[in-house]
């Protein structure tokens, strides 16, 4: 019981620090000076939010979050561009003088196996901003509603996308 | 360099201005509101990003500290607008279906 | 380089009236609501451009950074406001 709230203890420690950083560098960009006093106002402040909002942003954060966050890193340049390379697409269709026959609107649904929230709200975030689909509903489960716009962009859900999304999260299984 | 600098970011506004130019064709020409969601939403993202990558190019001319940090801070825009537009869109698609405004499909319209 | 902006600019305006008139004509609310994000996305980068014009973007940026928050809170309660209205659309198939 005495180790399991010392745990608890250490890991609100740690997203304590992780929202601090988080904010005073928000602060320092958008600012922009470097004067003493504004940056002791800033360090102020954002200890101050810190103290108050840390289970909130980054609840639960532990040292090997760092991992996964690194992972992010490597999954956002190849989430942009499939997202230039997919926007191609719809521009063709947009600007195609016969659209109506192109196009073929159709709701699908399909099964992830993805555990955690965060896993399935990047899933989410990452097919509605691949053109062609828009999630509808995502619930806790995994289970997803999509609406497609053609045949064709309908076909390569979930697929690569999925497996993307479960190696950052370490959810291979 | 100069010249280099200019062309780059020419050629990156104008493809801003073409996504743009798309997303609103596509809201116009688009035959239901679902449908209408997958410009509006996606190709504005583009547009923001492209345009707003154009502009930061162009900040090289005059390479600061200051504009260095400018440039982060248009960055952080594209990096608010990537996380904020999908949330919107699927807000506005959730209000659709909760409404029940019925899809628009292709064999309807045939029979 | 600067005219280049302004003629970017101006085009940007013109791009807007799509999007206007389905924020004037749309058959349903929800229709204007992605009018009036459309429109706000191309205000974000025109704000952008207004600042090179003005040579003062070290302000603007922040302006524009505002405006893309507002935009986005606008378009989240306005659509978490109408999603109960049934009576707002001439068809509904859920009952």
């Amino acid at each position: 019981m005495q180790q399991k709230e010392n745990e608890k203890k250490q890991a609100g420690f740690f997203s304590f620090i992780i929202t601090f950083v988080f904010m005073f560098v928000t602060w320092i960009i958008l600012s922009g000076y470097f004067e003493p006093l504004l940056l002791g106002l800033g360090v102020v402040s954002s200890l101050a939010i810190a103290w108050f909002f840390h289970d909130l942003l980054f609840a639960g954060a532990t040292v090997q979050d760092v991992k996964v966050f690194l992972r992010f890193c490597q999954y956002a340049p190849w989430l942009i561009v499939e997202i230039i390379k997919a926007n191609f697409h719809l521009l063709f269709l947009v600007f195609h003088p016969r659209m109506h026959q192109l196009i073929d609107p159709h709701i699908i649904q399909f099964q992830t196996g993805l555990k955690s929230d965060i896993a399935i709200t990047t899933l989410a975030n990452a097919i509605t901003l691949t053109p062609g689909t828009v999630t509808i509903t995502a619930n806790a489960e995994g289970g997803f509603r999509v609406h497609a716009i053609d045949r064709q962009s309908a076909q390569g859900l979930p697929g690569v996308m999925r497996d993307r999304v479960a190696h950052v999260y370490g959810e291979n299984r | 360099m100069t010249i280099f600098i200019n062309i780059l970011a020419v050629a990156f506004l104008l493809t801003g201005l073409v996504s743009f130019l798309g997303g609103a064709v596509g809201i116009m020409r688009m035959p239901d509101f679902y449908s209408r969601l997958h410009p509006a939403g996606k190709l504005d993202t583009l547009g923001i990003f492209t345009m707003v990558a154009g502009l930061v190019i162009y900040n090289f001319h005059h390479l600061s500290f200051g504009m260095v940090l400018l440039s982060i801070k248009m960055f952080l825009i594209v990096f608010f607008v990537f996380l904020a537009s999908p949330t919107a869109t699927h807000s506005i698609v959730d209000a659709g279906m909760r409404a029940g405004l019925r899809p628009w499909t292709k064999k309807k319209e045939k029979e | 380089m600067i005219y280049f902006f302004s003629c970017i600019a101006v085009g940007l305006c013109l791009i807007m009236i799509l999007p206007l008139y389905r924020c004037l004509m749309g058959p349903t609310v929800l229709d204007r609501l992605v009018g009036v994000n459309a429109i706000g996305s191309k205000t974000v980068v025109l704000l952008l451009l207004i600042g090179y014009l003005y040579e003062r973007v070290d302000m603007f940026v922040d302006i524009a950074l505002a405006y893309a928050f507002l935009n986005f809170v606008a378009v989240l309660a306005a659509s978490r406001y109408f999603h109960k209205r049934k009576g707002l659309y001439e068809e509904s198939f859920m009952e």
